[in-house]
């Protein structure tokens, strides 16, 4: 936590000097309320408002954390099978490249068609965009593999099964980390999309309702709610990956030092 | 009953011929060293001999029994101490027993201590020093239940002096453990004062020049590489490789 002040504290100092710039603007082109609130507004609007969120960030959250656990397993196991069976990989890569292709946006309303206002389509969404970033890094990771061990693990008979447990799966945990990072983000984003498309409860219902009601206070509480909780899921990721790879971080750790 | 024997072994990838008929073999318990100019196809040799690789013909026997494209038969330390990085020491040196049969923690932390790296034993290998990772792989390769060991140059990255360190280090493990050796090497000097017997390896493609027989007594010591007779063999193993090397 420390460390992170210490490199943090420039990027906080913009944004600071962000808010004074947008407060001091408001002001001065003294500009309506429902067209540009204050940052000050919008703070006493999301103190006031609070117990008002609060269920809806409860929906969001819920939403992200299934969507961001069903996602990435699919991710790992699309990377294990493609990596274990050639035949897949070769007849399955280009195919999942493609799958990014399809405008999720689009996508999200026939998916509601589809299957319903419950759940699943949500974890749908969530799970197409989080499922890339983890497979693509994960797989890449896999094929990274440091050829010397490679070759002691060959040489002193190890089956397919040893060499992938103990060798390629933990050689391949940092790619892992990074592809968890990246859809710790990108599973916020989904969730919100997701709820645009009709749901009960929840951020994205929330901004919806706030932006056809002309309330932009509420839609950048909303907003700023949104941030904070990708943060947080990134932090999250972050301590982890410092849990489960000591041999790395410590090395990094020591470079920072240096640096 | 020979430990090792390696029967007209060729091998060529297409037009590219890289070993001729190679004949060699190793007594129980012997040290015997391979000296070759680099690319004469050592590391085929190797992959052949390791099982992971087939001959285009020839044979490979471990005591009277072919081993040809059976991995896991030899244990081997390579050129680089290849310690896995999320390990710690300890469950490093066990990797060789962990893949072909039982764990034996307690062998594996005396063995650990009697290296030197004791108080280690639960470190990353990022930890260690060059020479410590190299003495880490080779207690690997003893603890692995295989009674042949392969090294393939194991010290080639070392300094001068650590080197040395490392070599009588090596001897005494060998005449602790009496494991039958094949050692690689370039370095003539070395080939010398390690082993019972140094083949030396022509160009690509790659045969048996000659053999030597090396009979100074052991225990050697460091001495050894200054006297006469010692830089005589060096000479004459010297002008053999040489020799082929036009």
């Amino acid at each position: 936590m420390r460390k992170l002040l210490k490199q943090g504290w420039r990027p906080i100092l913009v944004l600071i000097l962000l808010f004074i710039i947008w407060e001091l603007s408001v002001i001065v082109f003294e500009i309506q309320k429902w067209l540009l609130p204050a940052p000050s507004e919008i703070f006493k609007i999301g103190v006031a408002e609070w117990p008002n969120y609060y269920g809806h960030v409860l929906a969001t959250s819920k939403l992200i954390i299934i969507g961001f656990i069903i996602g990435s397993s699919i991710g790992i196991i699309v990377a294990v099978a493609l990596h274990l069976v050639k035949f897949l990989r070769l007849s399955m890569y280009p195919l999942i490249i493609l799958s990014q292709n399809i405008p999720i946006i689009i996508l999200a309303p026939l998916l509601v068609v589809w299957f319903g206002f419950g759940m699943f389509p949500k974890i749908l969404v969530i799970t197409l965009v989080c499922f890339f970033p983890i497979a693509i890094s994960l797989l890449g990771g896999f094929q990274q593999t440091d050829r010397d061990l490679m070759h002691y693990m060959k040489m002193a008979g190890a089956n397919k099964k040893q060499i992938f447990w103990k060798l390629e799966w933990p050689s391949a945990l940092p790619y892992l980390f990074s592809g968890l990072k990246i859809s710790a983000t990108y599973s916020v984003m989904g969730a919100v999309i997701s709820e645009w498309l009709g749901a009960s409860k929840g951020l994205g219902v929330y901004m919806t309702l706030a932006s056809s009601s002309f309330r932009p206070d509420r839609v950048f509480v909303a907003i700023f709610i949104i941030v904070a909780i990708s943060l947080l899921f990134f932090l999250f990721i972050m301590w982890l990956e410092k849990v489960v790879i000591r041999w790395h971080s410590s090395e990094k750790r020591d470079s920072n030092e240096t640096s | 009953m020979k430990h090792l024997n390696v029967q007209n072994i060729s091998q060529s990838f297409g037009e590219n011929h890289v070993l001729d008929d190679i004949n060699f073999s190793i007594e129980e318990g012997e040290f015997v060293s391979i000296l070759g100019p680099s690319g004469s196809g050592k590391s085929t040799l190797f992959r052949i001999i390791g099982g992971i690789s087939e001959p285009t013909s020839g044979d490979i026997l471990l005591k009277n029994k072919s081993i040809k494209g059976k991995p896991g038969s030899i244990s081997y330390t390579p050129q680089s101490p290849s310690l896995f990085p999320w390990r710690s020491i300890l469950d490093n040196v066990l990797l060789g027993q962990e893949i072909v049969g039982k764990k034996d923690r307690k062998k594996a932390l005396q063995m650990i201590e009697r290296a030197g790296l004791g108080s280690y034993e639960h470190a990353y290998p990022y930890e260690l020093s060059g020479g410590m990772k190299q003495r880490a792989s080779f207690i690997r390769s003893i603890l692995s239940p295989q009674s042949l060991i392969l090294l393939d140059e194991p010290f080639s990255a070392l300094d001068e002096f650590t080197r040395t360190d490392m070599q009588k280090w090596l001897l005494s493990m060998w005449a602790e453990h009496r494991r039958s050796i094949l050692f690689v090497t370039h370095n003539i000097e070395e080939a010398i004062f390690l082993s019972d017997r140094v083949i030396i390896l022509s160009q690509r493609p790659a045969t048996v020049l000659k053999e030597f027989n090396i009979s100074f007594s052991r225990p050697r010591e460091e001495e050894l590489l200054l006297s006469e007779e010692f830089i005589e063999l060096k000479k004459e193993i010297y002008q053999e490789m040489r020799l082929s090397h036009a």
